[in-house]
């Protein structure tokens, strides 16, 4: 059935200048959208394809392509927005939810870019990393939170407590869980490498784990999701850590959505699923239907594994954070990470991406202070994600509370990603987010890898120096250290909340 | 900057707080005027038995009726008066400083292993929390803190320190940053058992603070010692920790030393650096200690704040400056500097 809507104005205008165009042909090999083609000896463009990915603007040698957003005018207005009509116009033809890929677009302030970081100057000296070590290593996992000691008959006294596993981090930046299947393999094996090479963790998404991942196993964390895709006793030995997703920030409250296009063979085995489905996990686990149930899980995935990896939990940041942080830190979990609502995606329904959870500053602080007022503090570690964009987000995170974090629409665009979220359409034309072979092969793990790495390594260099600056050596001094931060134009509310004193105070 | 000062005699032979005075006043170059303090450990042998409360009152009347209508709630106050001063014209006096002699009743903490100890604490921080008029100073058996506002030889000559006699006395020159004309905010500050003096200022005193007040302290100065204080009775009393191991948590050694220590000691560092990773102390700082039976002194892992040791005869000395300690004893037989991570742990003769 038609529709009258015809045709919609251009989000993206591409223009060749034809000058400056070669003709080489560059840009219609690249694009895997098919916006340029060949005709005899001119380059056609359809720019109704586009998704500004860049990768022809990338590849053409004469600098001959610009893109143009936004190239037609709708008449301004203030509330019914170009997004708002076009969502309409979308739904009405289709009848159907509306997908959207990577992060959160909604204007809302970023509560990270309303924080300001503190620095010694005369009554404490600033500690100077070049000179005097700075400890960013991290544990992740349960502590004690008072120690036991036996004497011995010869009178020397020992320590009794029995420490439980932990991870050890040299950084606390970890690479976020996003799936095989979501993901190419070689965006895998590169991301794999580069947590090796900086001494960090990888979380494997919920799309079990390939075999050509195994050489990385003791650096990544495998994921239980609600689909239990990929999930049997081999995959969780081979994990250096096992993460429950009950949840995640950029759709809390319903599950993972992989499109069939992206299930590939490789996929359906890995996942074990058959070739070209959806592959749509559950909103709840189908054995979660109350807390008291979470222990039986963490318990029998404890118990598969024989207690020797620490369990993560992975929760979306909703309103009632703090509590649903302390009921499941009960559950006998070594870590929870908290997803903000701008965290990433490769699919989800707009409506929930935009509008569903709240911010990771604000679930990170309360998870923090709840903790701490109930005394769980040690039992579990913290790990904030959902749109950790720089290495001061990293900091910022860890004052209010949090361990460590994760990375993850950051560690794509390291490797390339232009962050042009069509990633539901499987044509990522940089190899990232797709499974076709001929553009996974685009993407050069050893040059992916280093790119990931270089990341890892600047940042760390920057928290380094930032820390320092502030006279803290070592980053569990850091870690929920509010008073280290100031909040810059925020509420009063919003400021009593985060726990965090107002600039000049 | 700020100047301090611990001497201990092994013995309990006592000592008058002229020459503490005279030691403290050789570092007045480290000091504004505008604190300075004195803690003595044997000082009231006639109340041993009673916990002492040094009060600063804002006045001796209805701030005073808060904390006799409070003690009178938690136990039997033996006997109260005002703590003789002397007028000194260079102190500008805001408040009363006041003792009471005060016996908790332990049954009103039943089930605690140390009942007496759980009330004074709790009384501490409610009376100070609260905006009545009211700071408590010191509230341990047989010790007092005197404080004022000014050059130690002021302060010193105001309380007549000389005609107190203690076997430890820690004392304290500040430079002030902040509220100098608040008499309760030079250290010494203490808590029941427990006198702290730091010179220094730690980058983690929001870290450290949200720590012990997840253990039911409420600390209401925003100073270091205060938390300090706070952190060696939570890790020493509550915690059953040694000192030795209590010091290490609060000063660990590096990971990166901790890598190379054989097995079982490894396996203790990172269980302490696990469990107190909160209580870790970060900055510059130097803080001595004491107890009714040791006097410590240890400094931040890296030794931003200087740290002089000294010994003679009986006595053991801990001083921001070497001319502090000849001050005191002209003919030290030995001055030492620990390096960074060498805690110095004194205790006298059981």
């Amino acid at each position: 059935m038609s529709s009258n809507f015809g045709s919609m104005p251009l989000r993206y205008r591409v223009a060749i200048d034809r000058e400056q165009c070669m003709e080489c042909g560059r840009c219609i090999d690249n694009c895997s959208y098919g916006v340029f083609r060949r005709d005899g000896d001119r380059i056609l463009i359809n720019s109704r394809n586009c998704t500004a990915c860049h990768r022809c603007l990338t590849y053409c040698p004469r600098d001959a392509i610009m893109l143009q957003e936004h190239p037609c005018d709708y008449r301004n207005h203030p509330v019914w927005t170009r997004e708002v009509r076009e969502s309409i116009y979308n739904q009405a033809r289709t009848g159907k939810i509306i997908l959207a890929g990577m992060g959160s677009v909604s204007k809302l302030p970023i509560i990270f870019d309303h924080l300001m970081l503190d620095a010694c100057q005369v009554t404490t000296p600033p500690t100077d990393p070049l000179r005097e070590p700075v400890e960013l290593r991290t544990y992740l996992g349960k502590k004690p939170s008072k120690l036991d000691f036996r004497q011995r008959s010869n009178g020397d006294v020992e320590l009794s407590t029995e420490l439980t596993p932990n991870l050890m981090l040299e950084t606390p930046i970890m690479l976020g869980h996003m799936s095989y299947g979501a993901l190419s393999l070689n965006a895998h094996v590169a991301m794999a490498r580069a947590a090796k090479e900086t001494g960090t963790f990888m979380g494997t998404g919920e799309g079990g784990l390939h075999p050509g991942l195994y050489p990385y196993q003791d650096r990544m964390i495998v994921q239980v999701a609600s689909g239990r895709f990929g999930v049997n006793v081999d995959y969780l030995e081979r994990g250096a850590a096992i993460e429950l997703k009950l949840g995640q920030g950029a759709k809390p409250g319903i599950g993972g959505h992989l499109p069939g296009e992206k299930v590939s063979a490789d996929v359906s085995r890995t996942r074990m699923i058959p070739q070209g489905s959806d592959a749509i996990s559950p909103a709840p686990h189908h054995d979660i239907y109350g807390i008291e149930d979470l222990p039986q899980l963490v318990n029998s995935v404890k118990e598969a594994t024989e207690r020797k990896k620490p369990i993560f939990a992975k929760i979306a940041a909703v309103n009632g954070n703090a509590e649903n942080v302390a009921a499941v830190a009960r559950s006998g979990v070594d870590a929870i990470a908290i997803d903000g609502f701008r965290g990433g995606t490769g699919a989800a329904p707009r409506v929930f991406r935009d509008h569903v959870g709240i911010p990771i500053e604000v679930a990170i602080a309360t998870a923090d202070r709840e903790l701490r007022k109930q005394g769980l503090r040690n039992e579990v570690s913290l790990i904030a994600c959902g749109s950790i964009r720089e290495s001061t987000d990293v900091v910022k995170a860890i004052a209010l509370g949090a361990d460590a974090v994760y990375i993850a629409t950051a560690a794509l665009a390291a490797m390339g990603c232009r962050v042009c979220g069509n990633c539901y359409q499987g044509l990522c034309p940089w190899g990232i987010a797709t499974q076709r072979q001929d553009l996974v092969d685009r993407l050069n793990p050893d040059v992916a890898s280093k790119q990931v790495a270089n990341l890892i390594h600047a940042w760390t260099l920057e928290i380094t120096e930032l820390i320092g600056a502030a006279g803290i050596n070592s980053i569990e001094s850091l870690r929920g250290n509010r008073d280290r931060l100031r909040g810059y134009m925020l509420d009063e509310g919003l400021l009593e909340i985060l726990d965090v004193k107002s600039v000049g105070a | 900057m700020c100047g301090i000062f611990g001497v201990m005699d092994k013995r309990r032979q006592l000592m008058d707080g002229s020459s503490i005075r005279q030691a403290l006043s050789m570092m007045n170059e480290r000091g504004s005027g505008e604190g300075a303090g004195y803690v003595a450990y044997g000082i009231y042998p006639d109340y041993r038995d009673c916990y002492a409360l040094h009060v600063l009152l804002d006045n001796t009347c209805e701030s005073k009726a808060v904390v006799d209508a409070t003690l009178g709630q938690w136990g039997a106050i033996e006997h109260d008066e005002a703590i003789p001063t002397y007028d000194q014209p260079n102190l500008r006096k805001t408040c009363t400083p006041w003792r009471y002699f005060f016996k908790p009743d332990a049954t009103l903490a039943p089930g605690s292993a140390s009942p007496e100890k759980d009330i004074i604490t709790n009384l501490v921080m409610q009376i100070n929390a609260a905006p009545n008029g009211a700071e408590i100073i010191s509230s341990g058996k047989n010790v007092g803190v005197f404080k004022a506002s000014g050059w130690p030889e002021d302060v010193a000559d105001y309380y007549r320190i000389q005609d107190y006699e203690g076997y430890i006395w820690l004392a304290h020159n500040r430079y002030a940053t902040s509220s100098p004309e608040k008499w309760e905010r030079p250290d010494p500050f203490n808590l029941h058992d427990w006198s702290v003096v730091e010179n220094g200022k730690t980058t983690t005193y929001g870290t450290n603070r949200r720590y012990v007040e997840s253990f039911g302290y409420q600390c209401s100065m925003s100073t270091d010692s205060e938390v300090i204080a706070c952190l060696i009775d939570l890790l020493v009393r509550r915690h059953g920790l040694d000192i030795n191991l209590a010091i290490r948590a609060l000063a660990p050694p590096f990971w990166e030393d901790i890598d190379r220590m054989p097995e079982a000691e490894q396996k203790l560092n990172r269980a302490l650096r696990f469990a107190y990773g909160s209580a870790t102390m970060n900055g510059p700082f130097t803080v001595v200690a004491a107890n009714p039976d040791m006097m410590v002194g240890f400094t931040d892992r890296g030794k931003l704040r200087p740290m002089v040791v000294g010994e003679c005869g009986d006595r053991l000395y801990i001083a921001s400056e070497e001319a502090a300690i000849r001050a005191m004893e002209p003919g030290v037989e030995s001055i030492t500097r620990p390096a960074a991570g060498e805690p110095v742990i004194g205790r006298v003769a059981p």
